[in-house]
């Protein structure tokens, strides 16, 4: 429909370079630039090292955005951008270079929330979303079970993960067992190959004691550990490591864990949507057990593919398309950027709020 | 010629609109704003208050120039990227020129001088310029006594910028009061041939002088005693 806003979104929160732009509901154009490469000898992203990345990468990307789409930025509506959470640095080059496209094509600008973008990419994939859904957002940067009750004007968090992010320990995990950075991939083909039953590695916060205080609450620390200790005594032993039988009892406890809370926080709400988002979303173990566990409930899940699950400047698109055809009101320019932005905020208000 | 200058390479974050015209670079509007922490919200309102003061609009800009530092990295991005964008939209080129040259070129006046500003952990960004203000060492990040010594060898004789104001001491020259920050108007002169002559323009590439703080990964610790 041609009344549907055309929407542009940036992202710059971690490493990636993302610019993205819809029309409605309607995926236009997704362009991504990656520093992944350059973050691997080091084991994780070093700020630093992402933010230069950005710089460098932001306008060819967006070129590549415009002539996908075959759009100029004076069709453009309005203007999306990650204003937080993630790295302060690498989400200030997203923010100021938001403003510039702003103040030079005379578009108005808004402030989101990467988790809430997480959320909103879905409905490229799938339409609207019913409210209130709840979202399960796990990726190496974040792991949080979110109560979506209006994705234009708030979300409710229920839970977080008190240690390491699910992404991290699947990195972790990886390292260990001699698989490449990022670990999901790697270890997720891995474990096709594996046991998932072989070795018994705990479920954090799952106990009836941690329930009570961390229901919706993660906790991978603990799991990282137990394989480490699992393939050193291994390793002590003389014995061969089961690389593949390890990944896949690991994936399992991860994957267990993650869908058993977030399908207790739907039934607990009364929800039936549940919307998984986050690099971690791309894992297909998780994809298949919660799609097996919420049918049981009818609960229906919804993932998007792979590609919009990492992170990209579809999703941030996504969510302006959505604050725009709610009536949500623009941001200032003076908008920052926000590195603890919390997720009760879905943008950051501007004059009329 | 409409020409819109933006530097964030120190505390001043400074957006300006300039005339360029043959005779030379006339001042149209100005903001400064000084705040070491702030440059992402300040650089892009006083854009909009520069051109709204001159009763412009960003489509009558010619040029963007742009301080391309040394200056701490966060910051200095802001207004990089700022220049970038809008230089990529408005279809104009964009010059990059170094910001210590808006200290040292207009603060030299027939004797050699320093200009530093503040790289903080107690080390100076600085460079030193001829009588006539030509660049003739720098840029470089170094401790204040590095920079003294290596201006003692170039004969000179006074120091500019808020680096020199701040490490005073340490210099041991007399210190020149302005500019303090990098001047548009100066940064606007010394990309004013480019301007003139609609010169094809340049990615802005900041002058980091440091690379980024990284350790490789190394081995890992065991977990079992
Ligand atoms: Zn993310």
């Amino acid at each position: 429909m041609a009344d549907e806003p055309l929407i542009l979104g940036i992202e710059t929160s971690c490493d990636e370079t993302g610019v993205g732009i819809v029309r409605g509901h309607t995926l236009l154009a997704d362009a991504l630039a990656s520093s992944v490469e350059e973050h691997a000898r080091f084991g994780g992203v070093v700020p630093e090292v992402a933010s230069r990345a950005h710089l460098e990468a932001i306008v060819p990307t967006m070129d590549r955005a415009l002539a996908e789409a075959g759009v100029t930025i004076a069709d453009i509506d309005a203007i999306a951008v990650t204003s937080g959470p993630g790295l302060a640095g690498a989400l200030l080059v997203g923010v100021a270079a938001a403003k510039g496209y702003a103040l030079a094509a005379e578009k108005p600008v808004y402030g989101v929330n990467h988790l809430a973008a997480h959320v909103a990419v879905d409905t490229l994939e799938h339409g609207p979303l019913p409210e209130p859904a709840v979202a399960l957002l796990v990726s190496g940067g974040h792991s949080s079970l979110l109560l979506v009750d209006d994705l234009a004007r708030g979300v409710t968090p229920l839970g977080a993960t008190i240690d390491d992010a699910a992404g991290e320990a699947f990195d972790k995990v990886a390292r260990l067992l001699g698989l490449p950075f990022p670990g999901g991939p790697p270890i997720d083909r891995e474990a096709r190959a594996g046991d998932p039953a072989a070795i018994g590695f705990p479920r954090g916060l799952t106990a009836a004691k941690d329930l009570a205080a961390h229901r919706y609450d993660f906790s991978f620390s603990g799991l990282k550990t137990a394989v480490a200790r699992w393939v050193e005594a291994r390793q002590r032993a003389g014995e061969p490591v089961p690389v593949a039988d390890v990944a896949a009892s690991f994936q399992e406890a991860v994957c267990d864990v993650l869908t058993a809370k977030a399908l207790d926080a739907c039934r607990a709400h009364g929800v039936d949507t549940l919307v998984i988002g986050g690099g971690v979303a791309a894992n297909s173990r998780l994809r298949a057990m919660a799609e097996q566990r919420a049918e049981k409930h009818g609960i229906r899940v919804r993932v998007p593919r792979p590609r919009l699950c990492t992170d990209n400047g579809a999703m941030v698109a996504a969510l302006g398309s959505h604050l725009v055809s709610s009536g949500v009101a623009p941001s200032r320019l003076d908008l920052p950027a926000d590195s603890a932005m919390p997720l009760t905020v879905v943008s950051v208000p501007g004059e009329a709020a | 010629m409409l020409v819109l200058v933006v530097d964030s390479s120190t505390p001043a974050v400074t957006a300006a609109l300039v005339e360029v015209s043959a005779d030379g670079v006339a001042l149209r509007s100005h903001r400064c704003t000084v705040d070491a922490r702030a440059h992402g919200e300040l650089l892009a309102p006083e854009v909009d208050a520069v051109l709204a003061d001159a009763g412009a609009r960003p489509a009558d800009l010619t040029a963007i120039v742009a301080g391309l530092g040394p200056g701490p990295f966060t910051g200095l991005r802001v207004g990089l990227v700022t220049a970038a964008t809008m230089g990529q939209v408005l279809g104009i080129p964009t010059y990059g020129v170094c910001s210590l040259d808006g200290i040292g070129h207009p603060a030299a006046a027939g004797e050699p001088v320093l200009a530093a500003s503040d790289a903080r952990r107690r080390e100076v960004y600085w460079a030193v310029y001829d009588g006539a203000g030509q660049r003739i060492a720098g840029p470089e990040v170094d401790a204040p006594a590095v920079a003294a010594e290596r201006a003692r060898d170039l004969a000179v004789t006074v120091a500019v910028g808020d680096g020199a104001h701040r490490y005073a001491d340490v210099l041991g020259l007399p210190v020149r009061a302005e500019p303090r920050y990098p001047d548009p108007v100066a940064l606007a002169r010394l990309a004013g041939e480019r301007i003139r002559a609609g010169a094809p323009g340049e990615r802005l590439t900041p002058l980091y002088l440091r690379r980024p703080d990284a350790v490789a990964a190394t081995a890992r610790k065991p977990v079992l005693p």
